[in-house]
């Protein structure tokens, strides 16, 4: 049962988020018919299965919420934004329900009967239309397959006579689903013997419904007796293995019994399309032929459509069950490389072929599971379609977020962990660059400031940027802030790139008065740390009077990432290879002043450097005094403080390195951030420079 | 002399740590390993070793030896890493322990295991269950548990500095 409702919960976290989108949707177009359907779908499923599964708070409030949007979705309640803002709020209300649902907090009766009784005032606006259908009355509509069903309605020639209008019924079909009617005319009899009080038309009918057979049946249950009804189910939603062209032409004749096979048989033998044969051997009349064809054509593209919606049909699966999965990989990839050094010792064919087997299957089996793990970042976006709305109205400013690259896809792990700092970002936006509408008026701009959400591939990493064309960032106000808090002095002179690095910095913030938004100081420098955790970087560009760009780069995993691997002493080491610039020798000379003064001259930049085997083993090993054969290499890697030159006695190379922590026992080492496993079985460590400048700068 | 707080009849590995025997309870010991070649992880407190690679997990390894405040010795053909399980602030973390021999598994009857004497030993009450006796040998039985609690660690770092 707790499982259930685990299941539940899940999916109507999804389904609000779908509820909001809509909701915001539904704000810019009113009246389009197609969305309103959609939030009172997601409203139905919340309702209808939260009375299944014993959340009968929720479902009873919802069902208020959801009476309202039956009469929207009749055109009895028109759109407004009163009542968006509302329906925000009651899926917050409905979000909180959930949140706190097996909990012992109670419910915000208040709050509630608040919410209840404005969308109540709605409904006695309006004259009611039905009883609000019943609570159990649920979910199996939304849960239903597709069905097509070909129907053959031959009214009697009598029919007219009580009363009965055909055409009438084929409306109602329509309403049933996508419906394709074909008249046939083959019995009108010539225009001397028409009676025009008799009926001589009959009409097939395809189908794609997902009511039942009884409902199609209801709608022809006044005509049952003055009328042929045929119904047949002829392609069901989930039969998807057969090809898409679906039935040929003779099979559906055949089957409607307007043709035998052996018809169709003796057809075929001539070279002629099988539709003209038909028609010309006058086995069909052309009516039921086109009609034929209509139907082939219809299951045709829904299957097609059908086939495309498969696509995106999804599977729940909890993540740690494939962190354990990517864990196996991981180990499988570690194996798989000691296999491959190994066979490439043996002078053994067949053994080498093996080996090179397994390793085009390892490289296959880990590229997907590291894509079962992607997701896109358009969900969290639409989520910050809302925090916009809500900010902007708070602070009396308009803006709107157009977010573009929303499929483009990303570890979960990263996701998950950049909801809050793209939330600083797009507070700040809000609140420091976007200006209030008179003001941007006055500067020829428009009056809603746009915010900007793009993500995009680069390589092995994410660019996902935030620009606002607002005011950009006055470097003024920064420099004095910096000066205040004492980072520079007066007089210092500084690059304009340099001075805008000062909003990372802790308890920086020049906004003059402390909102419930930002300003506190702790949002930027908050943003850099979780992004740097995410082993990313953040990049600041701002014009005045054009706006800021904030410039997020992310690695697509963090389970696996491109290293460098390096020796120093008898130890492998990985650097990352994203921070990693360049490497580069040292002649002895310029090697030995580096030792003494701890910088290189790098390219005519003064880069500070720092010996790793002086820094790692000085207490075991002294400096080995064996500098005059080999040159001293030299990585340059990027840190959060400028280059800094690392020496290392070996680069061995590019390494995929999949990474391992080495768990609590060395948390309190931070400048090594996991290891992993070489080829040969042995570990390196991956350092985490920035940590180890930490180190490096205490001694 | 403290009552022992072992009272159910249990399985114990032996080992060996200069000339003195200890025992953990076999249930904590996942492997016992030939002395191997061990990654140092630079800057590190002393005692812990570095780690390990046991079928694709990286083991850290600590020197019981250096964290009993014995002095370091080289490995011998007798060197053995016992592969351990400990709860680490909740969770479970494996390791190894380098011992300089590792004897047998016994079984050894609460009846025969004493509380620990609060004076007169070397080693920390707190790290010790209590003492068993097999035959005219004493048996130190360890409370694995206690002895790699983070807090101990940080103590024991700050003792280098």
């Amino acid at each position: 049962m707790d499982n259930h409702r685990q299941v539940y919960r899940e999916e109507a976290y999804e389904l609000l988020t779908e509820l909001e989108t809509g909701l915001l949707e539904l704000e810019k177009n009113p009246h389009n018919l197609e969305i309103i359907g959609q939030v009172f779908r997601a409203l139905h499923t919340i309702k209808g299965s939260g009375a299944m599964f014993g959340f009968d708070e929720i479902a009873s409030f919802t069902h208020e919420v959801e009476t309202v949007f039956d009469l929207v979705r009749d055109g009895k309640i028109e759109v407004s934004k009163d009542l968006i803002n509302l329906s925000l709020r009651a899926k917050d209300q409905i979000k909180h329900m959930l949140d706190i649902a097996d909990t012992e907090e109670p419910i915000d009766q208040e709050t509630l009967n608040d919410i209840i009784s404005s969308y109540r005032s709605y409904i006695s606006d309006t004259p009611q239309k039905e009883a609000p259908r019943d609570l159990t009355d649920h979910v199996v509509a939304s849960n239903q397959i597709e069905v097509t069903y070909r129907i053959r309605f031959r009214p009697k020639p009598y029919i007219f006579q009580n009363g009965t209008n055909p055409i009438l019924l084929l409306d109602q079909l329509r309403e049933l689903g996508e419906c394709k009617i074909i008249a046939q005319p083959d019995a009108i009899p010539l225009i001397h013997a028409i009676n025009p009080e008799s009926c001589y038309v009959y009409w097939d009918i395809i189908l794609t419904t997902k009511k039942t057979l009884d409902d199609i049946k209801d709608i022809f249950i006044f005509v049952e007796d003055c009328a042929d009804i045929k119904i047949d189910m002829i392609d069901l939603e989930n039969d998807l293995d057969e090809d898409e062209s679906g039935y040929r032409l003779g099979e559906i004749l055949v089957q409607r019994g307007d043709l035998t096979p052996s018809d169709v048989q003796h057809a075929l033998n001539s070279q002629k399309r099988i539709g003209e044969i038909l028609v010309e051997a006058d086995l069909v009349n052309p009516a039921a032929v086109e009609s034929a064809l209509a139907e082939q054509e219809f299951i045709k593209t829904s299957r097609k459509k059908r086939r495309d919606g498969v696509v995106q049909s999804f599977v729940r699966v909890p993540s740690d069950r494939l962190d354990t999965l990517v864990n196996l990989v991981g180990e499988l990839v570690s194996v798989q490389a000691r296999l491959s050094r190994k066979a490439s010792l043996k002078i053994d064919a067949e053994l080498l072929s093996i080996s090179e087997e397994v390793e085009r299957l390892t490289a296959e089996l880990r590229n997907n599971i590291m894509n079962i793990r992607m997701l896109p970042i358009g969900t969290t976006f639409n989520m910050f379609k809302r925090v916009v709305r809500d900010l902007s109205t708070e602070l009396g400013k308009e803006a709107i977020l157009l977010t573009e690259g929303g499929q483009t896809e990303l570890d979960k792990t990263v996701i998950d962990q950049l909801n809050d700092p793209l939330i600083h970002i797009i507070r700040n936006c809000i609140d420091h660059g976007i200006e209030p509408p008179e003001i941007r008026e006055k500067k020829g701009k428009s009056k809603q400031g746009i915010i900007r959400l793009c993500a995009e591939h680069s390589g092995a990493s994410v660019l996902i940027s935030i620009s606002d064309d607002g005011a950009g960032i006055n470097k003024e106000a920064v420099r004095q802030k910096a000066v205040e808090k004492g980072l520079i002095a007066q007089d210092t002179p500084i690059s304009d790139e340099d001075m805008i690095k000062f909003i990372f910095a802790p308890g920086f913030s020049t906004s003059k008065s402390v909102s419930d938004v930002s300003g506190r100081g702790v949002g930027m420098d908050v943003v850099k740390r979780s992004i740097e955790a995410l082993h990313g970087s953040v990049t600041v560009h701002s014009q005045p009077e054009k706006g800021t760009k904030i410039t997020l780069k992310l690695p697509l995993t963090l389970a696996i990432i491109d290293g460098l691997l390096v020796k120093i002493g008898d130890e492998n080491f990985v650097l990352p290879l994203a921070i990693v610039e360049e490497c580069i020798e040292l002649s002895q000379r310029q090697a030995s002043a580096a030792r003494i003064q701890n910088i290189i001259d790098f390219r005519g930049e003064i880069v500070p450097y720092i010996n790793l085997r002086g820094l790692f083993f000085s207490s075991q090993e002294s400096f080995q005094n064996n500098e005059s054969a080999q040159p001293t290499l030299i990585v340059i890697v990027e840190s959060k403080n400028g280059r800094i030159g690392l020496e290392v006695d070996h680069v061995i190379g590019q390494y995929q390195t999949v990474i391992k922590s080495l768990g609590k026992m060395y948390q309190t080492i931070p400048w090594i951030s996991g290891a992993t496993i070489l080829g040969d079985g042995s570990i390196a460590l991956i350092i985490d420079v920035n940590q180890l400048l930490k180190i490096a700068e205490y001694q | 002399m403290n009552k022992s707080t072992i009272t159910e009849k249990a399985q114990y590995l032996t080992f060996a740590l200069g000339e003195e025997v200890f025992a953990i309870e076999v249930t904590q010991v996942r492997e016992v390993l030939d002395y191997c070649q061990i990654t140092r992880v630079p800057k590190a407190p002393d005692f812990m070793r570095g780690v390990i690679n046991v079928r694709g997990s990286v083991v850290p390894v600590i020197d019981l030896r250096l964290k009993f405040g014995l002095q370091r010795s080289e490995p011998t053909v007798n060197t053995r890493i016992i592969v351990i399980e400990i709860m680490l602030e909740g969770d479970k973390t494996v390791l190894g322990a380098i011992a300089d021999a590792v004897h047998e598994v016994m079984e050894i009857q609460p009846d025969q295991i004493e509380g620990t004497p609060s004076i007169g030993t070397r080693w920390k009450s707190d790290f010790i269950k209590g003492i068993g006796k097999h035959g005219n040998q004493f048996i130190i039985i360890l409370d694995i548990d206690k002895i790699f609690t983070t807090d101990e660690l940080l103590i024991l770092e700050s003792d280098q500095e």
